[in-house]
């Protein structure tokens, strides 16, 4: 029987895979991808505790609607920001994005 | 009498000090105004001055008049300003404002197109205001403040010309020498605060009469006493009077009649209820004085330039007045305090008049014969010396005479002797340089000129105070100046004829010497020389004492501050340095963290959150326990 726990699980899993991939990658359009992974476990969560604790209301659904909202905003923001540093940079490696360094 | 005087005493100080702040504010660019108004100012002060000393004398005052009001008030400490006026204010007030107001007239001929004029005046005013601050100071406090204000005119005024690099260091070398002394005064005023719970002198006196802790009291004197010696120069704070004649020659006169050096001696007779409370430190001041007397007498013997000579015999003159004070004669040592100013100013104006005639010269074996020139200024010259000397019936013979007088019925043979002997090593070195000066047998200086009346002028009159100004203390007007200028338990000895008869023998004898030495030159004084040349050597360096300090100076001050310069270098600056190195190292350190890797950013960020759930998870673990 699947159940609470194993939302959860999958839930971390899935948002440990998305920090390794955040932090281990370095091409960026992976970077954004895992971004989304760990966006997509939170929405796990949050639809999962809806089901199993707080019953009476939608809130959770709510919720998971709005990141999904706000996630596809920001993957456009996030693709077009790549595609500016591209054509400044020819690269979409991370390692070619250290301006910010001292 | 002129009761209504008293009232208007404070203006007497406030006048040039008030000519001070206008010259400097508004009228420097107005030379010849500015020396009105400074000349106007100490005039009116003179004139206050006489009819308050005319009140005081002529009106017979008996009680001290004082006034006070609360200038400074804190725990533990209050300081007055006021005034107070009695015979030994007036005397002074009367000695400070002529001989101010003479030297400053005479200045006009003197300083005449130099550049600094106004500020010259400016000066002189700040100088002639601080010291009758002083005089009529009624509190230790007040006196303190117009103390430094004239240590610091003197050093503006020695270092008047202080494009010239001996008067500048000379100008340094009086305020420091004088520091010296001032650190031991400012002390001993703490001290009476302390102990006493006042500074006025009235309280003070009515205070020390009744204190018995003789220790206590004899190290505050000492205290007390290191200011005079710096002021008025006393052996071993003597070195910086000879020196501050590099002054223009008008300052030289006022420092060493009237504002400068007379506050020390005045001090002492201010004070005297303190000194006199302790036998052992009189004798201290007797013996300082009398070896002052001595030794700049010995060295005034041998200089050769005009105004040095009189530097080391006003420091001889001091010595007297100082040993006089320490025998107990306060009267006789004022009283050769006001004589002093009239015929030390009188020397230094007419050296200034020789010096001003003959174009800056002042080596005395360089000019000769001008009497044919300067008819004027050298007899006014001649009365000054033999009123230094000591010669009857001028003013220097009476108020030497009381000292000595005072040193020998008060049973003081010793310094009786001294004394006797620097009268006739003071009538030689005076008329040694006459001779040389103004007669002799020399060519003669072929430039030189009568100076202009506005210099004569003053001449004359401070000549004519040279010959009367004794008569005040003398039997012919039965002692009228011990009876305004005394102290509670004066003895008044009678006159000896003896002692009268000695000095006056002893002076004409200095006088005669010094005729067959360089007038007639019966004895050739340069195969003198050289047979004595190591007293003459030792006597020409003023004993080495400028060396001696030197040489300290060199030893211990030099390597203190080497020691203090390591310390600054690198303990100060190691810290200083250190804290900035620590810092910027630190820096260099962690800035190897901003790699600019956004991966690297991020690490750091889940590191934090790590770190934040970590602890608030043990947090509820906490709670839960």
């Amino acid at each position: 029987m699947i159940g609470f726990q194993h939302y959860l699980l999958l839930a971390t899993i899935l948002f440990a895979v998305g920090i390794y991939g955040v932090l281990s990658k370095r091409n960026a359009v992976a970077v954004l991808m895992s971004i989304e992974l760990m966006l997509n476990s939170v929405n796990l969560n949050f639809v999962a505790i809806n089901r199993y604790i707080v019953t009476d209301q939608a809130v959770g659904q709510l919720f998971a609607l709005i990141v999904i909202v706000v996630a596809a905003a920001e993957v456009a923001v996030g693709l077009a920001l790549i595609i500016s540093i591209f054509r400044q940079r020819k690269s979409v490696s991370l390692n070619d994005f250290n301006l910010l360094k001292w | 009498m002129f009761a209504w005087s008293l009232e208007l005493a404070w203006l007497i100080v406030l006048l040039p000090f008030a000519a001070f702040a206008l010259i400097g504010l508004f009228l420097h660019r107005w030379p010849r105004l500015s020396a009105y108004l400074s000349i106007l100012a100490i005039g009116l002060s003179f004139g206050l001055s006489v009819l308050v000393a005319a009140h005081v004398f002529l009106g017979g005052m008996q009680e001290t008049f004082e006034v006070s009001m609360r200038w400074l008030a804190m725990p533990g400490l209050n300081v007055d300003m006021g005034l107070l006026i009695d015979g030994l204010t007036a005397v002074m007030l009367i000695v400070v404002t002529s001989v101010a107001l003479l030297v400053q007239i005479y200045s006009w001929g003197y300083m005449h197109g130099d550049p600094g004029f106004s500020s010259y005046y400016a000066y002189q005013s700040v100088f002639a205001g601080a010291m009758l601050g002083l005089v009529l100071a009624n509190n230790f406090g007040q006196l303190f403040v117009f103390w430094e204000l004239v240590g610091l005119a003197s050093y503006l005024l020695i270092g008047f010309w202080f494009g010239r690099h001996s008067a500048k260091n000379a100008a340094v070398k009086a305020f420091i020498t004088n520091r010296v002394g001032d650190f031991g005064l400012l002390l001993g005023i703490l001290f009476l605060q302390i102990i006493f719970g006042t500074l006025n002198f009235s309280g003070l006196a009515a205070e020390v009469a009744g204190y018995t802790n003789t220790a206590i009291l004899i190290v505050v004197s000492i205290l007390l006493l290191a200011g005079p010696i710096g002021k008025s120069a006393q052996f071993p704070l003597h070195v910086w009077l000879p020196d501050a004649m590099e002054g223009p020659t008008p300052v030289s006169a006022l420092i060493h009649a009237a504002t400068m050096v007379a506050a020390g001696v005045y001090l002492i007779a201010r004070a005297f209820f303190i000194f006199s409370a302790t036998p052992e430190v009189m004798m201290l001041i007797a013996v300082i004085g009398g070896f002052t007397a001595l030794f700049a007498a010995t060295i005034a013997l041998v200089q050769n330039d005009i105004k040095r000579i009189l530097a080391y015999s006003t420091l001889s003159q001091l010595g007297y007045m100082v040993m006089a004070m320490g025998i107990g004669a306060m009267t006789a040592g004022m009283f050769h305090l006001m004589t002093h100013a009239f015929f030390k100013s009188l020397l230094f104006l007419a050296a200034g008049s020789v010096i001003h005639a003959i174009a800056g010269e002042q080596d005395i074996w360089k000019m000769g014969r001008l009497k044919d020139k300067m008819p004027i200024t050298t007899w006014t010259f001649v009365i000054g010396a033999l009123a230094l000397a000591g010669i009857p019936p001028l003013s220097g013979f009476w108020s030497k005479d009381e000292i000595l007088l005072g040193a020998f019925a008060g049973g003081y043979t010793g310094l009786y002797l001294l004394g006797t002997l620097v009268a006739f090593m003071t009538a030689f070195y005076m008329f040694r340089l006459i001779f040389v000066v103004f007669f002799g047998s020399g060519k003669g200086v072929e430039k030189a000129h009568e100076s202009p009346p506005v210099m004569t002028i003053p001449l004359i009159i401070l000549a004519v105070m040279a010959v009367i100004a004794g008569f005040v203390g003398s039997p012919l007007m039965d002692y009228a100046f011990a009876r305004f200028v005394t102290y509670p338990g004066a003895v008044h000895y009678e006159a000896s004829t003896m002692v009268i008869a000695i000095s006056s023998l002893v002076a004409i004898a200095g006088i005669g010497l010094a005729w067959a030495i360089y007038q007639k030159e019966w004895i050739n004084h340069l195969q003198m020389r050289e047979r004595f040349s190591g007293i003459y050597t030792l006597l020409y360096n003023k004993y080495y004492i400028d060396e001696l300090y030197h040489w300290l100076g060199q030893r211990f001050v030099y390597g203190t501050a080497k020691a203090l310069f390591w310390f600054d270098i690198y303990v100060v600056n190691g810290l200083v340095n250190g804290l900035a190195a620590l810092t910027g190292g630190a820096g260099k350190v962690l800035r190897y963290t901003e790699t600019g890797q956004v991966q690297t950013y991020a690490a750091y960020m889940l590191a934090g959150v790590i770190v934040i759930v970590g602890l608030v998870v043990l947090a509820g673990f906490a709670l839960l326990i």
